[in-house]
């Protein structure tokens, strides 16, 4: 099942060691384990629990998500840019499935 | 058996005491997770305050979605850096919100996210730097309309 569609804000370019910002949002129902549906059951957890970003191959910034994160989840973080090169986002479902985008960023 | 009139009221006070007590019990439990929930992540220390600064709205009208930030101070070099931020919601169901992770690759240790909270209740952000020390900050969010369904 692939309706989460990431969504992610980067600089195209940016002057060396300029710390940036990055906006992501990927839509997900980030269903809780707290809901009943109308005859009185639980409706599973099924929420994304990890989201990384990288650039070019290290880790800039990770977050271990719980079921208090809102539908749809939002991230605004920061990045410091030594080089040109790519920034890679990834998404890891409660049901193993990965989602991921890649930004390019230039600089000058 | 028959109840009399004393026997049956005796028996209505005391269901009463024991729903109330149950209540306060397991609003207590809320607030030790959230207390567990910090030494776990300090490894037992006490957290102080400063260096961290938690933003989140006085009020949030809905509860399905409100906006918070940290900001932690941080030279954020390879020697000293903010290696993780906690945040907990000591009134909701579970208490855990989020843990992130920052690098010195983050640049400044500053990050916005959207959270679901149930009730009013204090929302927690517990900074752990890379020299193991501890900050926190706290800030009460009053909620209408609570966001966690069922």
């Amino acid at each position: 099942m692939s309706n989460a569609k990431p969504r992610i804000k980067v600089p195209k370019t940016a002057s060396k060691d300029e710390v940036i910002t990055i906006k992501t949002l990927i839509s997900h129902e980030m269903e809780s384990g707290q809901r009943k549906d109308k005859d009185g059951n639980t409706i599973p957890r099924k929420i994304i629990n990890r989201f990384t970003c990288t650039f070019n191959g290290q880790e800039v910034f990770s977050c271990d998500l719980d079921p208090a994160i809102a539908a749809n989840p939002y991230f605004e973080f920061s990045a410091k840019v030594p080089e040109s090169g790519t920034f890679t986002f990834e998404w890891v479902d409660d049901d193993g499935s990965v989602y991921s985008d890649k930004a390019e960023i230039e600089v000058s | 058996m028959k109840l009399t009139r004393r026997q049956a009221l005796a028996i209505s006070a005391g269901a009463a005491l024991a729903v109330v007590a149950g209540r306060a019990g397991s609003a207590h439990a809320a607030v030790d997770d959230t207390e567990k929930a910090i030494q776990d992540f300090t490894g037992g220390k006490s957290p102080e305050t400063g260096r961290i600064r938690l933003t989140a709205p006085e009020i949030a009208e809905n509860g399905n979605t409100v906006p918070i930030s940290v900001d932690v101070e941080s030279p954020m070099t390879a020697e000293d850096y903010v290696a993780s931020v906690l945040i907990l919601a000591d009134g909701n169901p579970n208490p855990d919100v989020a843990t992130l992770h920052f690098t010195p690759m983050s640049g400044s240790a500053t990050a916005t996210t959207r959270m679901r909270l149930a009730k009013t209740q204090n929302v927690i952000a517990v900074a752990k730097m890379s020299d193991g020390s501890v900050f926190m900050d706290k800030k009460e969010v009053k909620v209408t309309i609570g966001g966690c369904g069922g």
